[in-house]
């Protein structure tokens, strides 16, 4: 908080008000004091906010059922949403009509602007349970039912070659890409805290073996050893265990760089005062490191997660893509890339590319916020 | 210092012998083991195996002996060279993997000079011109490089061949030289078709490398001793170079060392992608078809090579910044 003598001459009462909020103002204030400056940081936390609103209410948003797939309506450009008609706010699609091209045989789709499909809020669609405990068959958007005729469709990003619903199916990868990473994270937290605590609290020899694991692990390549580790799964593994298996093996990726985080900030308060005087109060080591030591800067271990997590996110991402992660019919953005995979999809079909722009938007806003977090974890220093 | 290198050694040693024990784990991970696989596979081919062919082959490989046991006589056979062999090319795993590795090895390391040649000029520039355009700039470009993932800047990159320039990205040679033996025109071709992956490649370790450059740079501006030789009328370049660039070097040659690991997983996946013939397709085909002592082989490799790399540049630091060997690293 430095302040130009000017200002101070000028107004020393002002300053001084502002000086008094600031030296009664809580460490949690302060810091979101200084998160606040960091204007690019704020937009990100907003994103990364919106992004996980989307996880809890997919289904509510989807505008049809992500695995229902129809086979002729296979790989169909998006229709987008006309707001107006004419000069009257009537919010429609577009009809769309396919048929084989008999000479290059490929599926052709015609847009014919005539037949309008009405769009509306809060229409009927599929049936599903609202944050998993109200059945209902509402949606945020859809078809609106007093014109439909059943052979209408409505599909905003383009179909997969299956025909299912590309927007519906990316909402509910982007469900369980985000999901992952957050499980993931919260795994290799315990495993950095628990090992960089002990690491940086007793020191010694035990330190130097926690440092040595530290080292060696970070010096082997780790995505082909947890491509290894991931093809061995049996084929018969349930969706539910293939994604535990998945985010344990997530978890491994960024531990090192929690536990040092962890260490480092464990070696410089080891001999504060106010660690001492909880020692010499007799409080037992546990209570040391949980009670006094580990809060004094959860601040620092929320800024290195949030700086973690989009690790997480590639990991799972790029072992998906692979096709040795999540799989089908598990649906994350991962599996989604997989028809992006090769040249003729990625000419003809470009629209199966539009789930890598979630994933660049998020890993971007998460960087970005942790990077402000990091900056706001430490409000005293100037 | 000599206490310092051995203690390095030393390291790089524990760390290839976790690799070869992970390796070894992968290996074992499928149910069943080699034999019987191997025995599989032989009846699809429609050749059966005699019941005392199929002993000696399990005697061969220790199949009926504690886990150590075998773990030594497969590293008895590494060490003298033979890696096993593939069920899924039907060959032995050397002659799979051969210049497969090379060719690994040379992208590495071309993207690694990529990576020098761009980010510490950038990084200087943007230190000395802090908050310019071009700061700017390389700061917000540095940030999406971090970001994307390589697999889809691969994508990405395809995308745009295609659509702007029509032509397809993919392979390291034209198709007149896959096959063709070394020569000065092969060499040419697989400089041109390196460029693209070395650019996908190189995007990330460039971003974080012009980063580390810059803000050390930036500390190392406001010390006295910048000022002195200012005052004492050195030219504003010369200066800069001379003295503050060098000690703002040292973090990073520690980080190449921090970059490789990422560079040679990064190579598996954009390989896959692009279709290079590095091992890094071989890899992912091999964990599918799970054809384990391929696979296997080229994590060992692999990893391997990325800890002699690691010490490598450990070597390097020593040489550049003679203060390491008293501190150690931390």
């Amino acid at each position: 908080m430095e302040s130009n003598p000017v200002e101070q001459e000028l107004a020393p009462e002002i300053e001084d008000i502002v000086e008094e909020r600031i030296s009664v103002a809580s460490q949690r204030q302060l810091i979101w004091w200084r998160f606040r400056k960091h204007r690019v940081a704020v937009v990100a936390t907003v994103i990364i906010l919106l992004f996980y609103t989307t996880v809890l209410f997919a289904d509510f948003l989807a505008t049809s059922n992500p695995a229902d797939s129809e086979a002729f309506r296979g790989l169909m450009p998006p229709q987008p949403v006309s707001l107006f008609d004419g000069w009257k706010p009537s919010p429609h699609v577009c009809a769309v009509s396919g048929a084989r091209n008999l000479v290059t045989f490929q599926k052709e789709y015609v847009r014919d602007c005539d037949e309008k499909i009405q769009v509306r809020f809060f229409a009927r669609g599929y049936d599903y349970k609202f944050l998993g405990i109200i059945p209902t068959d509402r949606h945020l958007i859809g078809m609106s039912d007093d014109t439909l005729r059943p052979e209408d469709y409505m599909y905003l990003l383009g179909t997969d070659k299956q025909g299912r619903d590309m927007y519906s199916r990316l909402l509910f990868g982007t469900r369980i890409s985000l999901l992952i990473g957050l499980f993931g994270v919260v795994l290799s937290l315990v495993l950095g805290i628990v090992l960089g605590a002990i690491s940086g609290f007793y020191g010694g020899l035990i330190d130097n073996v926690i440092q040595r694991i530290v080292e060696i692990t970070r010096s082997i390549p780790s995505i082909p050893l947890y491509m290894g580790i991931a093809a061995a799964f049996p084929s018969d593994w349930s969706i539910l265990k293939i994604y535990f298996a998945i985010t344990i093996i997530i978890s491994l990726f960024a531990w090192t760089d929690l536990a040092r985080v962890v260490r480092g900030r464990f070696l410089t308060m080891r001999d504060e005062d106010f660690v001492t005087a909880a020692m010499l109060s007799g409080a037992n080591q546990r209570r040391v490191i949980f009670r006094h030591m580990l809060p004094s800067f959860y601040s620092h271990i929320i800024a290195a997660a949030t700086l973690a997590l989009p690790l997480m996110i590639i990991a799972e991402t790029t072992l998906s893509f692979l096709g040795l992660g999540m799989r089908p019919p598990a649906i994350s953005w991962g599996t989604l890339l997989q028809d992006a995979q090769n040249i003729q999809t990625i000419a003809l079909t470009p629209w199966l590319m539009i789930p890598a722009l979630p994933v660049i938007l998020v890993i971007l806003a998460l960087n970005f916020m942790g990077d402000g977090l990091r900056d706001a974890a430490d409000p005293y220093s100037n | 210092m000599l206490g310092y290198l051995i203690r390095r050694l030393f390291y790089a040693v524990l760390a290839i012998w976790a690799v070869t024990m992970i390796s070894f784990f992968i290996i074992n991970l499928p149910p069943g083991d080699y034999v019987t696989s191997y025995v599989a596979q032989l009846a699809i081919q429609g050749s059966i195996m005699q019941f005392e062919e199929i002993e000696n082959l399990r005697e061969f490989y220790g199949l009926n002996q504690p886990m150590y046991v075998q773990y030594l006589k497969w590293m008895n056979q590494i060490v003298h060279g033979n890696l096993g062999f593939s069920f899924e090319f039907g060959l032995p795993v050397n002659d799979v993997i051969g210049e497969r590795l090379i060719l690994t090895m040379i992208l590495a390391l071309a993207t690694i000079t990529f990576i020098w040649l761009m980010a510490i000029p950038i990084g200087i520039l943007s230190a000395v011109r802090q908050y310019s355009i071009w700061d700017h700039t390389f700061t917000f470009f540095g940030f999406v490089g971090l970001a994307v993932p390589d697999f889809m800047l691969a994508l990405v990159m395809m995308y745009l061949g295609f659509v702007l320039f029509h032509f397809s990205v993919g392979g390291l040679f034209s198709p007149e030289y896959v096959t063709a033996s070394w020569s000065m025109g092969r060499v040419i071709d697989l400089a041109q078709h390196m460029i693209i992956p070395i650019l996908i490649l190189g995007t990330a370790g460039t971003a974080s490398l012009i980063r580390i450059t810059r803000a050390n740079l930036l500390d190392e501006l406001r010390k006295p001793y910048v000022v002195t030789a200012r005052a004492k009328g050195l030219s504003e370049w010369r200066l800069i170079l001379k003295y503050p660039v060098r000690m703002a070097l040292n973090p990073a040659i520690s980080l190449t060392a921090y970059i490789l690991p990422f560079l040679v997983s990064g190579s598996i996946v954009v390989s896959v992608v692009l279709g290079l013939p590095t091992v890094g397709p071989i890899l992912l085909k091999s964990l599918v078809a799970q054809d384990m002592f391929l696979a296997g082989s080229i994590i060992l490799l692999i990893g391997s090579m990325t800890v002699v790399g690691t010490f490598l540049s450990d070597l390097l630091l020593v040489w550049a910044d003679p203060r390491v060997k008293f501190e150690g690293r931390e």
